[in-house]
């Protein structure tokens, strides 16, 4: 060990990496964890306040705390609804999806289209669509007699968002989930057709054993994506009505930029990269020990 | 009980025919018979799966007719044929555990639990999978697994036959032998009907009653291992079983007699001399040639090879070579001149590829 030559220039060449991480991430950072542990009275003078936005925050009976906690369990129950219906709906879209022939490139263009569309024109589309006086959704629901409105009625807000996700979502789903398909044997297919599976045995005993690789990458994107959902809402709803659509991430915008608050901006900008990074942690964790407990 | 009848059976992949050898499997007829193991022997690429799949129903046949018994199944499906097929790579369920795994095509049949059972642990004895039975299959070796799909193979009494294709390719050399003859040993103790695909002749000849040799699509012959060792109707089949395969030389026969280049070859029955044009060939195995130093056929040595329990020359016989078995007690070095002896009996004629027989007197 000690004969070993050792070289401290080798750090020189560590340094790029270093001073592109200091300014894209840890000093854009550090300014948030500055913010949030300092009040303002205006005319750029801050002065110390320890953890008290973090405190206020965190108590669900103070204004800050009960928004905070609302907006959070909100966004919970969304990214539960969208991953419940597009997990499902992904895997069916992708085993219909034909093996052979033209139409495989045909079918997979089709489904990745809603992908290609940059967010803020989703939103658009969806608003434009949902609307009751010229939109196609919105007029064709209430022309059959559905009371439809998404700028004052909550049930319809939502929904809208929601398919809205679903429409732009489970496509990634099913192009992932076909992909893993794809990559099962042929023989498989023969033996469960000798063996006399029905057809749900062979999605059960099959196809979904070998999917599920895939499907952990699958719901840990569309998870994170959902938690963190801004600009389609942003665009069809703005939040509303109320705060029935406030989500995180537009709570968190409205606070900073609507009412300058930064100190409570930033704690809360903190504890919400702190649920993210440990709900995705814990579900990873899961999902890796549940694959090797079965390998045993 | 059952024995299956391929009637002028022939397969094309999907586009038009337009010769012969665009077939898959050129038009074969032939009876496979309950309680008799064959296996179906033959390059890669010669039709040997293709025939399986015609008779597991995983591909319909272009042509032709198959009969279980006397019932025409040849547009039946798979799952009503009562069939079982081996794969060349283990196909296992994953989320099962191997005595799950064995039992999933008895229970797919509504087969009641207490058979399931005496079933599951009568072919888990048959092939040492007792100590793994409560095991997840994922987590075994690919051997274990191959054995869990040959037994989900074995595990339906009442199929009428069981196809393996080439079952033994991912299985380690030393457990190749011994499950081979723990099938031969199944084959035994179950009376059953097995085809067996392999491009392996040691697996093939160990393994079956009857052996089916193919090439291109097409059966060249069908006999037991005896047969195509000592009467090769074929001279790929010469070729292709033995180790080292058969020689030929390229000869004019007349009566008794075949002559390759100078050199006579008595034979032992009489051929009426082939029409011109054809290609005629006389063919020795290098198990029944002998190299002495004196008396027979004038060869020079070209090479020797000592295969350990063996010894085999190469030698020079005028322009052509050919490999025959030198006796022990025979000292020969490269560049000597030698002795080619062939017994009669083991000189075969070819007109063509195909083996023709001569009259006795």
């Amino acid at each position: 060990m000690m004969d070993k030559p050792w070289s401290n220039r080798a750090w020189f060449l560590v340094i790029p990496v270093l001073v592109v991480v200091l300014f894209s991430s840890l000093l854009p950072m550090m300014t948030v964890v500055n913010y949030s542990v300092q009040d303002t009275m205006g005319q750029n003078s801050f002065f110390w306040n320890g953890v008290g936005w973090f405190q206020n925050l965190l108590d669900p009976t103070s204004d800050m705390g009960g928004r905070f906690a609302s907006a959070l369990v909100r966004n919970l129950i969304f990214s539960l609804v969208v991953l419940m219906i597009e997990l499902p709906l992904g895997i069916a879209v992708a085993i219909c999806i034909p093996r052979h022939g033209w139409k495989v490139g045909a079918t997979l263009v089709l489904i990745a289209l809603p992908l290609l569309i940059p967010w803020t024109v989703v939103g658009t589309i969806w608003e434009i669509f949902a609307r009751q006086d010229i939109g196609l959704f919105g007029a064709a629901l209430n022309g059959i007699g559905i009371h439809y409105n998404d700028t004052e009625d909550a049930t319809s807000a939502w929904a809208t968002i929601v398919i809205m996700d679903v429409w732009h979502w489970t496509g990634m789903i099913a192009l992932l989930s076909y992909a893993g398909l794809k990559a099962i044997p042929d023989a498989f297919y023969q033996a469960a057709r000798i063996d006399g599976a029905s057809r749900w045995s062979v999605f059960r005993n099959i196809e979904l054993p070998k999917l599920q690789k895939v499907l952990v990458i699958a719901v840990l994107l569309r998870f994170m994506e959902s938690f963190m959902i801004y600009t389609e809402p942003s665009v069809v709803t703005g939040g509303g009505p109320g705060e029935a659509t406030s989500f995180l991430s537009l709570d968190l915008v409205k606070i900073a930029l609507g009412q300058v608050d930064l100190g409570n901006a930033a704690a809360m900008s903190i504890v919400y990269y702190l649920i993210t990074l440990t709900i995705c942690w814990i579900f990873f964790t899961v999902m890796t020990q549940l694959d090797q407990r079965k390998g045993v | 009980m059952a024995s299956i009848t391929l009637d002028h059976i022939a397969h094309a992949y999907p586009g038009p025919i337009v010769a012969p050898k665009q077939y898959a499997l050129k038009p074969i007829s032939h009876v496979w018979r309950q309680g008799r193991a064959y296996a179906l022997l033959g390059p890669s690429g010669c039709g040997k799966t293709t025939l399986l799949n015609i008779i597991s129903g995983l591909v319909i046949p272009s042509e032709g007719r198959l009969l279980f018994d006397d019932r025409d199944v040849t547009n039946v499906s798979t799952e009503k044929r009562n069939i079982a097929q081996v794969f060349q790579f283990p196909v296992i369920y994953d989320t099962m555990t191997v005595a799950e795994n064995l039992a999933f095509p008895l229970k797919n049949r509504r087969m009641d639990r207490s058979s399931i059972e005496r079933r599951v642990r009568e072919i888990a004895h048959l092939l040492d999978l007792q100590t793994v039975l409560n095991r997840r299959a994922r987590g075994l070796t690919a051997d274990a697994k191959q054995k869990i799909s040959l037994g989900r193979g074995l595990v339906r009494s009442d199929v009428s036959a069981v196809l393996f294709d080439e079952p033994l390719t991912v299985i380690d050399p030393a457990l190749k032998w011994e499950l081979r003859s723990k099938l031969k040993a199944v084959h035994q103790a179950l009376d059953m009907l097995m085809i067996y695909v392999t491009h392996d002749q040691v697996e093939a000849l160990t393994f079956a009653d009857e052996v089916v040799v193919m090439k291109d699509g097409a059966v060249l012959q069908i006999g037991t291992p005896a047969d195509l060792f000592e009467r090769p109707a074929h001279s790929f089949v010469g070729y292709f079983i033995g180790s080292p395969g058969m020689n030929f030389l390229p000869a004019i026969v007349s009566g008794r007699t075949g002559t390759v280049d100078t050199v006579v070859f008595d034979l032992a029955r009489a051929y009426q001399t082939p029409a011109p044009g054809k290609r005629v060939e006389l063919g020795f195995r290098p198990d029944y040639a002998a190299i002495l130093p004196t008396g027979g056929l004038p060869v020079r040595i070209l090479r020797v090879e000592d295969l350990g329990r063996r010894r085999l020359a190469r030698v020079a016989l005028g322009a052509h070579e050919a490999i025959a078995t030198l006796p022990p007690e025979v000292d020969l070095a490269p560049g000597e001149s030698a002795g080619l002896h062939v017994p009669p009996e083991h000189l075969h004629v070819f007109v063509d590829e195909l083996r023709i027989e001569g009259r006795a007197t």
